[in-house]
Order: C-alpha cells, then sequence, then structure tokens
C-alpha cells in the first residue's frame, strides 16, 4: 500500500518544517517528504489541500479501562476514540483492576491492543506491587513484557524509603519513573484547589503544598538515586517554579500538564459541576497562567490529554462525590489549536508539546515525519468547527467540561503503520 | 452563567444558597414572614390554605430533628401534605443512585422538595435533574449553604435592630464545616452589612475567606469589640479528631462566648446560635440563657420564614 498525501501544509516540529509538502508513504513508512522517490506509485491518494499534516499525536496518559473497569470503557471504544483524536501512541497509566504490576497482565493488555490494529499502546507498569507502595514490581520483567516506565498512577506512596528503593532499582536499569506529585494526607478527602472557590462552594480542599512537599521529595530522591524522572500532571504555578529550578540546576527530570489544566480553572466548577471534579483539582487563573507560561519556556515538556472515562453512575452524583476525571482522547487536538490560538503560538512549537516531546519522554523514536520513520500520521482540517456532543463523541466517556463547547480544528485522517485506519 | 435559583422572569424557582440572591427578593422573604409570625402569635388561626393539595417531601439525607421539624410545621401551616423521608436509611442504602431517589419522587407528583444532603452541592444537583414544576429548598448541603437559616437568622437581625446598614456584625466559630456561616455571609453582605467580621483560630477558617467580603480575626475579644450581632456557630466534635483543636476546653477559653468577652460588644448587642447548642464549649450558659441572648426567638421566627419561602415557591399567587 502506498500512500501519496499531496497538497498538505506539513508540519514536522523535528525537522523544522512548516511548509506545503507532499508526503510518500509505502511499506508503513514515510518514504519520502516532497520529491517523489523513484519507482513510486501511489495506490491511494489523499488530497489534503487545505488540511494540515502532522505526525501522529502521541498521548502520555490515557486511561483505557481495561482490565476491570470494562463498564466505564473497553478498549475498543476508547481505542476508536484515541484515532478519531489524530492520536496514534497512547501511554495508559496502571491504574486498571488488577494494576499492572504482572507481565502477564501487560502482555494481555498489548496483546489485545494489537489486535485491534489501531494506536500503539504503551503500558506503564506499577512501581510497586498492587499500586500499595510498598513492594516493588518485577520492573526489569515487565519492560521485557512492554512496561516503558513506571508509575504509582494516583495511588499514594507515602513510604520515603519505599519510593528511594524504587528508584534505585528503576535506575539500575535505566527505566523512567513517572510520578504525580500530591502528598496524600494534605490531600485526604479533598475536591477541589484550596481557594476561592472551594471556600463560596464549601469543598474540601486541597492545598498547592500537597503538590509542592511530593515534588519537593521526589526531585531529592531523583537527585539521589539519578532516576530518570517524570513528574505527571502539574498543577500549580508553585509547582511549576520547582521543576524550572530543578531544570536550571541540570536534574534530568521531564514534565506533563493536563489539557484540561491548560484550559480551565477552578471558577469553571461554576455551580458544582461533576465534569470539572479533576485530580490534580482545577487551581486558580494564575495558575493556569503559570502553567501555560511553563509550556511556553520549555519547563513544562508535553501535554497529555489525561483521559479518564467515566460512566454515568459515577459522575453524575455531587460534586465531592462524583468520580474524578474527565475523557480526553477526542479533544486534544482541538484544544491544543485553541491554545495555539488564543497564546499566539507558532503551530510546530505547540504541535511538538504533543508529538515529539512525548515521544522524548517514551524513549520513542516517533513523533516526527522523517524519511524512514513509522508513518503515523494525523491529517486535520484547522477551519473545520463541531461542538463537543456527548454524541458527537466516540468514546464511552461522555464526560468532559467541555460539553456544548465549540471546538476548531477536525481530525480528516489517521494513518498508523502506513495504514489508513480513521477518516471522517 | 445561569443562576440555578431564578426562573427566566427572575422569580425564585428554588431556594438553594443566599449567594447571588437578589435584595428585592430576600426582603421580600422577609416581609412576607412578619405577615406569617403575626399568624403564628394570634391564636386562632395557625393555618392558612395558600399550599392547600400541595405535596412537600422533606427528603432528609443527614439526619436533622430540629430542621425537620421546623419545616413540616411550616408547611402543615401552609395546608400542604408533607412526606418525611428518612432517606439516608431507605434507598441510597440499597444502592439505589440519588438521581433514581429523585425520579421516583417526582413521579410520585411531589410539588416541592426540602433536601438536606452531607454533600455540598447536593441541593444544586437535584435542583438540575428535578422536573420543572417541583421547587427545591436547600436544608444544608454539607459545608456549602443553609439559606433558610441564614434568612431566619437575617429575620431576627431586623427584627431586633430594624435595619442593616448601620450595623456590625461577627460570626464566631468554626467557619471553615459551617454552611450556615456561608450563607450568613451571603446574606448579610447583600442586604447591606458594611462590616461583617469572622472570628475563628486559623484551622478553622477556609482559604481567602476575606474574599467574601469579611474581616478576619483570630483574637476572639478584639473580633467582639463594638458590635451589634454576635452570631455564634456550632462546634462539631469531630474537630478535636481532625487535629483542628487540642480540646474543648482550650477552645472554650479563647473562643467560646462568655459574660466578659460579651462585654467587648455594643451594650444593647444580640447574641444568636443556630442549634443545637454546646454550652459549655462555643458558649456558656449564662450568655445563652441571659438578656442579650435571642436564641429562642430565631426558633419561633423559623418557622414563619420558612412558610415564607416556601409559600413564594409554590403558594397559589
Amino acid at each position: 500500500m502506498n500512500i501519496h498525501i499531496k497538497n498538505g501544509r506539513l508540519i514536522d516540529p523535528k525537522n523544522n518544517i512548516d511548509m506545503v509538502r507532499d508526503v510518500f508513504i509505502a511499506g508503513g513508512k514515510i518514504a519520502a517528504i516532497g520529491a517523489v522517490p523513484g519507482g513510486f506509485v501511489a495506490t491511494q491518494v489523499i488530497d489534503a489541500s487545505g488540511l494540515v499534516v502532522v505526525p501522529g499525536l502521541i498521548d502520555l496518559a490515557a486511561r483505557l479501562r481495561e482490565p476491570g473497569y470494562e463498564y466505564m470503557a473497553t478498549l475498543e471504544s476508547e481505542m476508536e476514540a484515541a484515532v478519531a483524536g489524530g492520536i496514534t501512541s497512547l501511554a495508559c497509566p496502571p491504574d486498571t483492576d488488577p494494576p499492572l504490576d504482572e507481565p502477564g497482565l501487560v502482555e494481555m493488555l498489548k496483546h489485545r491492543a494489537l489486535d485491534l490494529n489501531q494506536a500503539h499502546v504503551y503500558p506503564v507498569g506499577a512501581l510497586t506491587s498492587g499500586l500499595k507502595g510498598q513492594e516493588l514490581t518485577e520492573m526489569a520483567e515487565l519492560v521485557d513484557a512492554g512496561c516503558v516506565a513506571f508509575s504509582q498512577a494516583d495511588a499514594p506512596l507515602t513510604d520515603t524509603r519505599v519510593l528511594m528503593r524504587a528508584m534505585q532499582y528503576a535506575a539500575t536499569f535505566g527505566f523512567s519513573v513517572w510520578l504525580r506529585p500530591q502528598d496524600s494526607f494534605l490531600a485526604k478527602n479533598g475536591v477541589a484547589h484550596d481557594g476561592e472557590v472551594a471556600t463560596r462552594c464549601g469543598l474540601p480542599s486541597i492545598p498547592v503544598c500537597a503538590e509542592t512537599i511530593a515534588l519537593s521529595t521526589m526531585l531529592s530522591l531523583a537527585r539521589e538515586t539519578g532516576v530518570k524522572l517524570h513528574i505527571c500532571r502539574l498543577s500549580s504555578a508553585a509547582g511549576v517554579e520547582m521543576i524550572r529550578a530543578a531544570k536550571r540546576q541540570g536534574l534530568a527530570v521531564t514534565c506533563d500538564v493536563s489539557m484540561n489544566h491548560v484550559h480551565l480553572s477552578e471558577m469553571d466548577i461554576g455551580f458544582f459541576d461533576p465534569n470539572c471534579h479533576l485530580s490534580p483539582p482545577l487551581r486558580s487563573l494564575r495558575d493556569r497562567a503559570a502553567l501555560r507560561a511553563g509550556l511556553q519556556d520549555g519547563t513544562i515538556d508535553a501535554i497529555c490529554s489525561d483521559h479518564s472515562p467515566v460512566d454515568e453512575d459515577v459522575k453524575q452524583l455531587p460534586f465531592a462525590e462524583a468520580e474524578a476525571g474527565a475523557t480526553g482522547l477526542e479533544l486534544l487536538l482541538p484544544l491544543l489549536l485553541k491554545w495555539a490560538r488564543q497564546d499566539k503560538l507558532a503551530l510546530p512549537d505547540a504541535l511538538a508539546k504533543v508529538t515529539l516531546q512525548p515521544a522524548q519522554i517514551l524513549g520513542l523514536d516517533a513523533g516526527h515525519l522523517s524519511a524512514g520513520a513509522a508513518a503515523d500520521v494525523c491529517v486535520f482540517d484547522p477551519d473545520a468547527c463541531w461542538k463537543v456532543e456527548p454524541g458527537a463523541l466516540k468514546s464511552q466517556g461522555k464526560n468532559t467540561p467541555f460539553n456544548g463547547i465549540e471546538m476548531q480544528g477536525k481530525v480528516r485522517y489517521t494513518l498508523i503503520d502506513g495504514k489508513l485506519v480513521y477518516r471522517s | 452563567m445561569k443562576n440555578p435559583q431564578l426562573n427566566k422572569h427572575g422569580e425564585l424557582q428554588h431556594l438553594l444558597t443566599t449567594e447571588g440572591l437578589p435584595v428585592g427578593i430576600i426582603r421580600d422573604i422577609l416581609d412576607r414572614a412578619t405577615t406569617f409570625v403575626d399568624i403564628s402569635d394570634g391564636l386562632e388561626i395557625k393555618k392558612v390554605p395558600l399550599l392547600h393539595g400541595k405535596s412537600v417531601f422533606n427528603m432528609f439525607f443527614e439526619s436533622s430533628t430540629r430542621t425537620r421539624t421546623t419545616f413540616e410545621i411550616a408547611a402543615k401551616r401552609l395546608s400542604a401534605d408533607v412526606v418525611n423521608l428518612n432517606i439516608g436509611s431507605s434507598s441510597t442504602s440499597k444502592g439505589e443512585t440519588l438521581l433514581d431517589t429523585v425520579d421516583n419522587l417526582c413521579a410520585m407528583h411531589a410539588d416541592m422538595f426540602v433536601v438536606r444532603h452531607a454533600q455540598s452541592g447536593a441541593a444544586h444537583f437535584i435542583a438540575q435533574h428535578v422536573a420543572p414544576e417541583v421547587h427545591v429548598i436547600n436544608a444544608g448541603d454539607g459545608r456549602h449553604a443553609h439559606p433558610t437559616q441564614a434568612l431566619l437568622d437575617m429575620f431576627t437581625i431586623r427584627h431586633y435592630k430594624k435595619e442593616f446598614h448601620n450595623l456590625r456584625v461577627a460570626i464566631v466559630g468554626d467557619v471553615l464545616h459551617s454552611r450556615v456561616a456561608r450563607s450568613q455571609i451571603h446574606a448579610l453582605t447583600t442586604l447591606g452589612v458594611p462590616e461583617v467580621r469572622v472570628i475563628a483560630p486559623k484551622t478553622l477558617l477556609p482559604a481567602m475567606v476575606e474574599n467574601l467580603g469579611v474581616q478576619v480575626y483570630n483574637d476572639m475579644v478584639q473580633g467582639l469589640r463594638d458590635v451589634d450581632v454576635v452570631l455564634m456557630l456550632r462546634l462539631q466534635n469531630e474537630r478535636m479528631q481532625g487535629a483542628a483543636l487540642p480540646s474543648a476546653q482550650e477552645y472554650f477559653k479563647y473562643y467560646g462566648l462568655t459574660v466578659e468577652k460579651l462585654a467587648r460588644a455594643k451594650p444593647d448587642a444580640i447574641v444568636m446560635h443556630p442549634g443545637p447548642m454546646n454550652r459549655g464549649i462555643e458558649i456558656d450558659s449564662s450568655v445563652a440563657d441571659g438578656s442579650h441572648s435571642v436564641i429562642l426567638s430565631q426558633v419561633t421566627f423559623g418557622i414563619a420564614v420558612r412558610m415564607a419561602v416556601m409559600s413564594m415557591l409554590a403558594g397559589t399567587k
């Protein structure tokens, strides 16, 4: 199957390309950019006039809910949602039931995903057995089974000795440890940022120091152990500043932010909208501005969807009782474009946060369209407008704070390994 | 954002919070309550037919005897049919979701729900999901709001002080966990009280509370200086376990209302408490039963204010 994507505006942050260029795909790989390679005969031509051609998006946090939570979402539904969102690779956190703490579970997930022939799935293994924060998992075995990093997901790891040992062990093999910074005592029962809105609404709150205290522990232990540390879903201005300082001091730390936090703040909770019950909590407008500034100056490396499909029974409840999380795979690209428009960013810089940068965090040779690279491609219409409605989403999770909001930018074609897996 | 408690004509559809409640509506409720105080005082007629044929469902997901009883009395004096549902011990414990419970009760042709729930925002949630003709009154949701309590407090203040624009009011105690305090603050600031103070140790104050339009005092003796109204809050015993306070004794010494501390307030200051009181913890008996106390008036006025709210929502116009 030879595909010729013609007349599209090609944006490839890694190769510094932003111009109209044809893309030639053969044997699942990028055969050439610009000029037709010798002997190339297209079996399919995609006319991308007026469209943008970019590397397939890479999402660092997408919950597929398998195994264990199939009532919330299935691999089938969420993989379909991913390609509809132009996402060709995704990392899934280990917070399944049971958690991804045994090679067999990881192999099963990889196998199921492979059968579906859609986005590449990169499981993040559990850092501790059962995510209980007590015993280490068989990290090397888990990597052999397909894990790309290790994480506690949102489960607490209060024993700092265990955390240090886990980092040391991971560092032994050169594995990455991904952690979300939140002190579990300070965050206990909290559902909203400890600020004006929580005070007004009477919601149990989580102070910013829950993030900074945990972050300080994690950064200290990373210095101590030399582990490759990735910080997941930063939420506060103070957190951004700590990462900035750590990077300035030369610590090899990377971090991401959820797309929800790029756009929303505590104010969006309004009259207790359970769709805005997220973890970490939406913080103040000042925090949101700092997260955006951190993205611009490179302190924050990547943006993830933090996709968490939740079923209606556990979402349609009073705010604090509602399950945290929102669906996000299909909103990642339009919300990225919205952010780029709002902050007047060059599109290649914005797109790097969901292509090249997450690929580097995952240690993958992906997120670019160099000749010879896997042909994971997203082609989108930057002008097409659509409205977020539950019925319009492929994901089984219909819960999102962006319900009813007009989006600009729609995926037209998604290709994975040179195969057209989605078109609209 | 649409105010969820007003209909498209700007009239009261639900009573969920005093926040954002137009001052005109608050005054209407207080004025209407005045007429019911007269009814309740008159010996011959205690009942009016304003809610005749209407069904009021008391949905108490969290136990409360006093508030439920006053709502029940208020509804009965308006000639409504009252159904008391102690939901904490029935459907939800059998696994029924809150929405299912609400749908079922709507199907029984309820006209009004009086809701008490342990979660902040529960009344808003129910109001968003009821049939359009059903009215919801928030009888207390988590730490968020208890609007009828605040309105009866406003009624009591107006009864004794006549005006709001010249008052200095202090709210004392566990503001952090108090739905009453939040509703009082919004009602007082809406009615034009120029100085609202909150007095508490830092462990019992929520973040950025000053943004609600109050002045913060950690020292009760300073905070009570020259106030016209002292609104005491109930202290839950759990606060000692959550490390918010060391002991009830120490709390009483520094934040309990005693005759000595009250002497800092204006000579004609009134003392109020939403009940039930913890004597010897947040308030000394000599104050609770003393000449400044109007605590029992609050209870009496509470029925009139609840009658006013119910009849405004669902009464024959």
